[in-house]
């Protein structure tokens, strides 16, 4: 196993008590696997990604990695926020080759990897323009370029489509996908969105909030590419809909509308 | 009609009020000059208006705006350069290491309400009537305004960035002179621009108490001298060499950065 999560619980205090943001949670993901975190928004899918990237830490349990216990930020685990994190004093590329100057890789190495990397998300030809010239999708683009420059054996991306546009978050599912067929990363993808879920995850695992625990599984065996207007997705997202208890459908079943309607 | 246009009628129309008010002759000159009298005043201080002075065993040409203004900017230069060599590395410590914070913090805080002139006695009773004194209230004026600005930029750096980073392996001084630094920098900017302007005041209040050769003695030898037109035409020269500073320097050096940062839109 890639990565294996043993009974992980974590609790935040706060000034109204203490929050459970998550029970007990055990999971495993293989290697080249791409798991999806589905929930609604305070169901602590957040929080869980952030301790497997080492950002946080469990008071319970443990995440292993490669079988090695995780106890903090590494560059085998890179992160993907939903705002992308870019820095707006750093053009493009030197955004890219951020990771790699930190740990020291040599000018000329950094240079070959930011170039390559910024050709497979399509963005060869901006690496001189500054972040506040970008729009969303292509912010989104050089963070998952800037992650894979650090060619991470993990990608752990936290929403990272949720502030975009209907259309651009379609070519970004399309590219992702391809991303992934072409490198074989493991992936751990936490979203609200359950279309999004099934059209990117192998496995889709379903969470639920207070305390946050894993509820369900879903294997999704359709194939590749996929696309949101597929069919077959389609019914695969009513089917994982109509599975879900009250409290996660009232969050993902006004996602979906709001998606219908935009669509 | 475009805003310059109207400034500038603005302008013209309060210069021609104050002649008129002048030709009036409501009061002695040395209470009101007419505004011919100050320009004269300008062009003599900056052409041939110079008093040779043996100071000890060197001659100083004083009264003379340049070689006035060539002591103050000497001085600002010093001064300033020394706020920020302290205020910005205090400013770090304080944005960063909470202990700092706690014992340190709220002394910078309660100095900043001093209002630097009020430092001068001491300075003078240490230092006694030097060079050492005024550049020690110059220092004060500026570098609690620098110190206070960079830790703000520090403590409100957006922690996305240091989680950002941090997942990339960025760590220790790496992660402040690639991140934290860089992030700070608008507000850093914002206090030098600050710190000059109250390095630039500190400096004048300081020089017009002592022999100071500078711009502030001019204004007090005018005084001196019941020669208000002098008086007026270093007023003058003091806000134009403000104005240049904040206009040609600082402003569009903030402008920059702040659309690089994304803090304001570019035009």
């Amino acid at each position: 196993m890639k990565l294996e999560l043993r009974s992980v619980s974590k609790t935040f205090q706060t000034r109204r008590g203490d929050t459970h943001a998550l029970q007990d949670i055990t999971l495993d993901v293989a290697a080249g696997e791409f798991v999806c975190l589905l929930g609604p928004s305070g169901c602590g899918k957040s929080t869980l990604l952030n301790i497997v990237a080492g950002l946080e830490k469990p008071d319970t349990g443990e995440v292993r990695m490669d079988a090695r216990p995780v106890t903090e930020p590494g560059r085998d685990r890179v992160v993907i926020f939903q705002e992308a994190a870019l820095f707006p004093w750093l053009n493009v590329r030197d955004n890219v080759a951020f990771g790699l100057a930190a740990v020291g890789v040599p000018r000329s190495e950094r240079m070959a990897k930011t170039d390559r990397y910024l050709q497979i998300v399509r963005l060869g030809s901006f690496k001189k323009a500054f972040v506040h010239e970008l729009s969303g999708g292509m912010k989104q683009r050089v963070a998952l370029a800037r992650a894979l420059a650090l060619e991470p054996e993990v990608l752990l991306m936290d929403e990272p489509f949720a502030a975009l546009d209907a259309q651009t978050r379609d070519s970004l599912h399309d590219e992702l996908q391809d991303i992934w067929a072409q490198t074989g990363k493991t992936i751990l993808f936490v979203t609200h969105n359950v279309r999004e879920a099934l059209v990117l995850g192998d496995r889709v695992l379903l969470m639920s909030a207070r305390p946050g625990h894993i509820k369900r599984e879903f294997r999704c065996e359709l194939p590749r590419p996929r696309h949101i207007e597929d069919h077959a997705l389609v019914d695969a997202t009513l089917a994982v809909l109509a599975d879900l208890r009250e409290e996660v459908l009232a969050a993902a079943r006004e996602e979906v509308e709001h998606e219908r309607l935009a669509a | 009609m475009s805003g310059w246009r109207l400034r500038l009628l603005f302008l013209v129309a309060l210069l021609a009020a104050w002649e008129a008010l002048f030709r009036l002759r409501l009061w002695p000159s040395y209470v009101f000059p007419s505004l011919s009298s100050v320009i004269s005043s300008l062009i003599s201080g900056f052409t041939d208006r110079s008093y040779p002075l043996a100071l000890g065993s060197f001659t100083l040409t004083i009264g003379s705006y340049p070689s006035a203004i060539g002591v103050s900017l000497r001085r600002i230069l010093v001064g300033y350069g020394l706020s920020l060599g302290i205020g910005i590395p205090l400013g770090l410590l304080l944005g960063r290491v909470k202990f700092v914070q706690d014992t340190l913090g709220s002394i910078v805080l309660g100095l900043q309400a001093l209002p630097s002139i009020c430092w001068l006695p001491l300075a003078l009773l240490w230092f006694g009537l030097s060079e050492k004194a005024i550049m020690f209230v110059v220092v004060m004026g500026a570098v609690l305004s620098v110190t206070l600005s960079t830790a703000d930029g520090v403590h409100n750096t957006p922690p996305l960035y240091l989680r950002a980073a941090r997942t990339m392996g960025a760590r220790g001084l790496r992660l402040y002179t690639g991140v934290i630094l860089p992030a700070a920098l608008p507000a850093i900017l914002s206090g030098m621009k600050l710190g000059w302007s109250f390095a630039w005041r500190s400096l004048m209040a300081g020089e017009l108490l002592y022999y100071s050769l500078g711009l502030g003695q001019l204004l007090t030898m005018g005084r001196e001298l019941n020669d208000m037109s002098q008086v007026i035409a270093v007023m003058l020269v003091i806000i134009a060499i403000g104005l240049l500073a904040d206009r040609a320097v600082f402003a569009p050096i903030e402008r920059r950065v702040r659309e690089r940062w994304g803090l304001q839109p570019a035009r």
